[in-house]
């Protein structure tokens, strides 16, 4: 992806539910130029953009392909099999999904993945780059945590990916989502982000996010 | 009813329960049946006190009893007078619209017109599974019964046909109800795709705030009310569930409700990946979330904030989380229904009440002032 998109902000995200939109939320104030799609048509989600997420655009999958090079991906993890596996061929995916047996059902290559689920979600789609990030925050402190770089008490969002320049990228969205972006690693590091592992489902600031991440390099 | 006409006297406050295996007051599990006949007690004692509406859920799990939700109803109804007997929720996905209807105008008649429904796709989904359905038609299968559960309330005979069960021609059930009967409410849990579902069939809205702060669900209130109007619909009710224990002070509350409060999310940590349960959560939930807990003083002054803050018609208490056993049970209903409920009442008469959130922009200045 070219440096001029980058700095044009545009955002692509899969899936308006509660995760969807309040990231939408986010970067629309963020500046960024955001399409969004569900599942079917457009205007299927035309209301729900239009309250929930005001700014930014309804349109179809294969459009939000077309709009950005970053997108997200936050639909229910049991269908994003659902998805042609080239659809984000050469994209930056961030995978914001958390699989959660009780509202998936069980699903035992998600269940036993020794790479964690983002390691699935990448085999899928191989040739996108895949970035896992945005799903170990509940969606309302996503919503009520924004604060601009350099607030006290800022919270931070971890993102874990092999494509070091993807996860560059990922780190820069994060900062301008309102929140201290800390680098977690390989997609593998993703482990420590998804349910039951040891970061998920709580908002630490970035010294304790990493110093719970990093372990040995913060009490070298 | 007219929401503009509303006045606090309107507005219902029910009881909702998930029937939990409780333990009695040196620590032991009580059995199934047991626990069955105490919900009967409390549905009857909150009759006498004069709460509008005691309301089961649906689970298949081992700590929970409400998995024939209408058989306690019944039961219920032969002894009580005033208070509607419902559901919270009925997980209607894996149910079959016309045994509901057959159970619950059932429930109408024996009650003498008191049966009430919230259905919902369920957050759990244990019931998929169980009944032999795919939860690949997770979104099909609630909205087919939807639409076959509201045509039999609203309009027999009925003609229908889907793919998950047989069709009707021209189809009466017994026995017919009355015009209006049986209000029914859909559930959410936060999803914006169900919110508009609710409003495309006119049907009242029910929030499940279990946790966090309630003026996260401002924006989805703003979307039924926008959703209704573009149907053509009139507005309609829109009411919320969340969980709470009242007792004589907030110090009794925080003793008897947190050890149950922990162990319910010490089990939720270990087998969902939760983060685990600590007192600063606890508190924080108290304080700014999602639990109306203490004093009779403390949560009427929280619930009447709620009914204002998001502009609700109904508010559902589910009293006691975990295995709170019996008798604290019974004091907690008769608090709520002699004190808390008529103290919301005075509050929200003190100053004009009017059931119309604008919280979507309450949310946006609070996201913007921060970024």
């Amino acid at each position: 992806m070219s440096r001029s998109d980058t700095d044009r902000r545009r955002l692509g995200i899969v899936g308006a539910g509660k995760i969807g939109t309040t990231i939408a939320r986010a970067a629309v104030a963020g500046g960024y130029d955001v399409a969004i799609s569900g599942s079917g048509p457009a205007e299927r989600i035309a209301l729900i953009v239009d309250v929930l997420a005001p700014g930014a655009r309804a349109v179809s999958t294969d459009e939000v392909v077309r709009h950005a090079d970053l997108i997200i991906l936050a639909i229910p993890m049991h269908r994003f099999r659902e998805l042609p596996p080239d659809l984000f061929a050469g994209k930056i995916l961030v995978d914001a999904m958390n699989y959660w047996e009780e509202i998936d059902g069980f699903d035992e290559e998600l269940a036993t993945a020794p790479g964690g689920t983002s390691a699935v979600v990448q085999q899928r789609f191989p040739s996108a780059r895949v970035v896992k990030s945005l799903n170990h925050l509940g969606y309302f402190d996503v919503e009520r945590g924004r604060r601009s770089r350099g607030t006290p008490g800022r919270i931070a969002i971890a993102a874990a990916g092999d494509d070091r320049a993807a996860v560059a990228a990922v780190l820069q969205l994060i900062d301008r989502l309102g929140f201290d972006a800390v680098d977690a690693g390989p997609l593998e590091a993703g482990l420590a982000l998804q349910p039951g592992g040891a970061v998920f489902g709580v908002s630490y600031g970035s010294a304790e996010l990493s110093s719970l991440l990093w372990p040995e390099a913060s009490s070298a | 009813m007219s929401i503009t006409a509303m006045t606090t006297q309107d507005i219902e406050f029910g009881l909702d329960s998930f029937v939990p295996i409780s333990v009695d007051e040196t620590g032991h599990e009580l059995t199934g049946d047991v626990v069955i006949r105490n919900t009967v007690e409390e549905a009857v004692l909150a009759d006498a006190v004069g709460i509008d509406s005691f309301n089961i859920a649906e689970h298949y799990r081992q700590d929970m009893m409400d998995s024939a939700a209408h058989v306690i109803l019944a039961a219920i109804a032969g002894r009580t007078e005033h208070i509607r007997l419902g559901t919270a929720v009925t997980v209607l996905s894996t149910q079959d619209p016309v045994r509901i209807y057959t159970q619950f105008a059932t429930l109408d008649a024996v009650s003498n017109g008191r049966a009430q429904l919230i259905v919902g796709r369920g957050s759990l989904i244990e019931s998929f599974p169980l009944f032999g359905y795919d939860l690949a038609d997770y979104e099909d299968l609630f909205e087919e019964k939807l639409d076959l559960l509201t045509r039999l309330l609203r309009d027999q005979p009925v003609t229908w046909s889907g793919k998950f069960r047989s069709p009707l021609t021209n189809q009466y059930l017994s026995p017919p109800l009355p015009e209006g009967h049986i209000p029914t409410w859909v559930g959410v849990g936060g999803s914006p795709q169900s919110v508009i579902r609710a409003a495309r069939y006119g049907l009242p809205l029910m929030l499940a705030v279990i946790g966090g702060p309630a003026i996260r669900f401002a924006p989805l209130v703003e979307l039924y009310k926008r959703a209704l109007e573009a149907y053509g619909h009139p507005p309609l009710r829109i009411g919320m569930h969340s969980h709470g224990y009242v007792a004589r002070t907030d110090q009794e509350a925080v003793d008897i409700q947190w050890p149950h409060w922990a162990h319910v999310f010490e089990n939720a940590a270990a087998e969902r990946g939760w983060a685990r349960p600590t007192m600063d959560r606890f508190q924080a939930e108290v304080e700014e979330g999602s639990l109306y807990l203490g004093s009779p003083e403390t949560v009427a002054t929280k619930i009447a904030w709620v009914i204002r803050l998001l502009g609700l018609s109904r508010f559902d208490l589910a009293y006691a989380t975990g295995r709170v056993p019996h008798e604290q049970k019974m004091a907690t209903i008769e608090l709520y229904g002699r004190e808390v409920i008529p103290r919301v009442r005075e509050l929200l008469a003190e100053s004009a009440f009017e059931p119309a959130a604008s919280g979507v922009h309450a949310v946006a200045e609070a996201g913007s002032s921060s970024v």
